[in-house]
């Protein structure tokens, strides 16, 4: 019995080593003094205001961690619109000094400022959400977050195949042919495409892929002009990882037109810009990361380098499935998120694609040499490709079989 | 001036000053409209906002100076202004629309992180911060010497030609920041020797800001004496005044274009070295942030004189600060921030019709109006 109950116990501690996992290589920290909940201060520094899409989901992942915990408006000092540039140190340090114990930022480009400000006030904590230095810093008090988005990327996927499957078999459209909008060619991108691809191709096993860059995370112009691009080629699904409602737009545009066209959004719900042609969107529920990670502060316990969770602690989602969605894409869905959540499905399982021909068996995430090509670190276990694990922002950097980019 | 009243005279009239008023009168005009600006801001936010007025001047007072941090960060950003201005100031003496700051910043930025990013390994911190203001000095001047030129040979319009150096600079810049990206992908270039600060301006008197309060004034003061005292100052007066009283005189107009842009852009470019090396320690598309064309205020408003300057890019700066920390306190927009800079600024600019000109009301006694 005893032996049964020590079985168990590891079982979960494996479990919860593979949904929250803490970088290897970074020394294991200690815990801290415990914060009484009304002397917790947070400080939040934030790229845009509410009216992006982004910035909103992280001051609605704030605003209901703070809801959770019972911190009042008084403890939270939100900045906005502050730019990836010594203004954000500038930031970092006027909240240090204004005694937040806990300062977040939300926008990649603020991690080097975020880490210079770490170095300068040891005794605060600093967390840059997106970012991927933390655990290369050897500071003790700096953090990366980022949620599972590859899981609701391929869940989004799976939307797009059922709805390219119902028109394959209409007779609507004959090249099982998807497009994508893609910012950057940068791991996190990549590796959202590569799950948005694998989603679709466990609905429909011939289906290929083009990705198109903008080469900016935010423009509504580039990323239309990319969308119609990728539609005139004959495109009949359009995914995106860019923070724009121009694809979508695009997209409905097209389909007003008489084109048998659909898309597939980001961030925030397409159904307002985009009502027939939108499918969902793949979301981020930041609330979901930042609660704990905040109790974790009030409560003292030793704080994690990275910190990284999905769909079995809700940290993704999909929007709520479009009018035009196939018939049968919810069930499906319901499906999918529960063999994520029980993890019975890996998106990243290495059966499921190849490279060049031939799967992959091994794969090293981490750079530690700068040059920017991973030299050390297993990504592949037992035969899937962990993303996220062994550190919070994603380093699937594979160009696979089937996605084809286009500059 | 005793006038009779005058059945066809209108309500209000306006006339041009014929002597400039005392400095203590023009002084009390712009403190009479700082005052009114306060006052509508007051009624605005207290109309549209519903908070207390004084506590919001109060907060926009401590955003500026509230801490020892703050009151450095000001002074470094308003320190930025100055040296841009100061720079500025030679070219629109002589009439010349330079409004291509922001592109001289930017090139005297990119060859600061170019000597940052490819001499830091092998050079330590002074002799590398003169050979990066050398060359950021020629890189800015040389921005400047490009539209002077054309100017003195072909008198190409200086207004769009400096305006499109600017493009083609912030062009330039994102070449730069894609080929220095750091991490590759993200298209910043991160902060250049987080490390091992080399090329960072060192501390002076314990401040991190300390040298660029000395480099700064000592260039508005040499740009004081330069424009007020030398010969070259003079010739940049006579050539704004009226080119051909200056080929009269004998003065080569060319020569004075040529050279005084490459000062002008020299300087800027100095303040794209300050930029990159005395504050972000990185560079980006937005590291001249606009401050060229706010610049062209501050240098406008204080009529050229570099003391002056000092004055208003403390004030523009503080409304800029105040701003930041008010949307942040009160959880405002920011667009409400900028609303109550915009109405302190008209006010302000607005004084200056107040003290170049009277106005005179329909009515028995002449009165003069302050604000």
């Amino acid at each position: 019995m005893k032996k049964l109950h020590a079985i168990v116990m590891a079982l979960l501690l494996v479990l919860a080593m593979a949904t929250t996992v803490l970088a290897e290589g970074a020394a294991p920290r200690e815990a801290r003094a415990p914060i009484a909940v009304g002397d917790l201060k947070v400080g939040v520094i934030l790229i845009h205001d509410e009216n992006s899409g982004y910035d909103l989901a992280h001051i609605d992942g704030i605003k209901s961690a703070m809801a959770t915990l019972g911190l009042k408006d008084e403890q939270v000092i939100f900045k906005y619109n502050i730019p990836e540039d010594e203004t954000c140190f500038d930031t970092a340090v006027d909240l240090a000094e204004q005694g937040c114990q806990i300062i977040i930022s939300d926008s990649f480009g603020h991690q080097s400022h975020m880490m210079a400000a770490a170095a300068e006030y040891p005794d605060v904590f600093f967390v840059a959400s997106t970012g991927d230095t933390a655990a290369l810093e050897n500071l003790p008090n700096v953090a990366n977050m980022f949620p599972f988005t590859f899981q609701s990327r391929f869940v989004s996927g799976v939307v797009a195949g059922m709805k390219l499957k119902e028109l394959m078999d209409a007779g609507k459209a004959t090249d099982p042919y998807i497009g994508y909008v893609g910012a950057y060619p940068y791991a996190e991108v990549v590796s959202g495409y590569t799950a948005f691809f694998l989603g679709i191709r466990s609905i429909v096993p011939e289906a290929h892929m083009d990705v198109q860059y903008t080469n900016s995370w935010y423009d509504p112009i580039a990323e239309a002009e990319a969308a119609n691009a990728l539609m005139s080629k004959g495109c009949v699904i359009i995914g995106q990882h860019a923070d724009s409602t121009g694809a979508p737009s695009a997209v409905q545009a097209a389909k007003d037109g008489g084109k048998e066209v659909y898309s597939v959004g980001y961030n925030i719900d397409m159904l307002s810009v985009a009502p027939t042609a939108a499918l969902t969107s793949a979301q981020n529920n930041w609330g979901a990361l930042y609660t704990p990670f905040l109790s974790k502060m009030i409560s003292g316990e030793a704080m994690p380098t990275d910190f990284a969770l999905g769909y079995a602690d809700d940290a993704v989602m999909i929007s709520k499935l479009g009018e035009s969605c196939a018939a049968g894409s919810a069930e499906k869905v319901e499906e999918v998120i529960a063999a994520l959540k029980d993890g019975s499905l890996q998106v990243f399982d290495t059966a499921t694609f190849t490279v060049g021909g031939a799967p992959v068996t091994t794969y090293a995430w981490q750079d530690t040499d700068g040059d920017w090509v991973g030299d050390s670190g297993e990504a592949i276990v037992d035969g899937a490709f962990l993303e996220s694990t062994f550190r919070s922002a994603p380093y699937f950097g594979l160009r696979i079989d089937g996605i084809k980019e286009l500059n | 001036m005793n006038r009779e009243p005058n059945a066809r005279e209108p309500f209000v009239r306006v006339s041009k000053r014929g002597v400039a008023i005392p400095m203590w009168k023009a002084f009390g005009i712009r403190g009479i409209a700082l005052v009114a600006s306060l006052v509508i801001c007051s009624i605005l936010i207290y109309g549209i906002v519903k908070l207390n007025p004084l506590k919001v001047f109060a907060a926009m007072f401590e955003g500026a100076f509230g801490t020892n941090k703050r009151m450095w960060v000001m002074i470094r950003d308003m320190m930025m202004l100055l040296c841009i201005s100061v720079g500025l100031a030679p070219a629109f003496k002589m009439r010349f629309w330079n409004i291509g700051a922001e592109g001289q910043i930017l090139v005297g930025g990119i060859a600061s992180a170019a000597c940052m990013i490819y001499l830091g390994k092998t050079i330590s911190t002074i002799p590398l911060m003169i050979i990066m203001l050398v060359f950021s000095t020629l890189a800015g001047g040389l921005w400047g010497l490009i539209p002077g030129l054309f100017k003195a040979r072909w008198k190409t319009n200086e207004t769009l030609f400096t305006l499109m150096m600017n493009y083609i600079a912030i062009q330039i810049t994102a070449y730069f920041v894609a080929m220095w990206e750091n991490p590759i992908g993200s298209n910043t270039v991160g902060v250049i020797n987080s490390k091992t600060k080399v090329g960072w301006f060192p501390e002076v008197f314990g401040q991190a800001y300390g040298l660029n309060v000395i480099l700064v004034l000592a260039l508005a003061i040499g740009m004081f004496i330069y424009l007020r005292y030398s010969k070259q100052g003079y010739e940049i007066a006579v050539v704004g005044e009226s080119e051909n009283t200056a080929r009269y005189a004998a003065i080569n107009v060319g020569k004075v274009i040529v050279r005084t842009m490459f000062i002008s852009g020299a300087l800027c470019g100095i303040a794209g070295f300050l930029a990159v090396s005395g504050a972000s320690h990185t560079i980006s598309a937005s590291t001249a942030g606009g401050r060229g064309f706010t610049a062209i205020i501050v240098a406008w408003l204080a009529k050229f004189n570099s003391f002056v300057m000092i004055l208003i890019s403390a004030l523009i700066v503080f409304l800029d600060k105040g701003a930041i920390e008010i949307a942040s306190r009160f959880n405002l927009n920011n667009h409400v921030s900028s609303m109550l800079t915009g109405i302190i600024l008209f006010f302000i600019l607005g004084s200056e019709f107040f003290i170049n000109y009277q106005v005179h009301f329909r009515s028995g006694k002449h009165k003069e109006v302050q604000a």
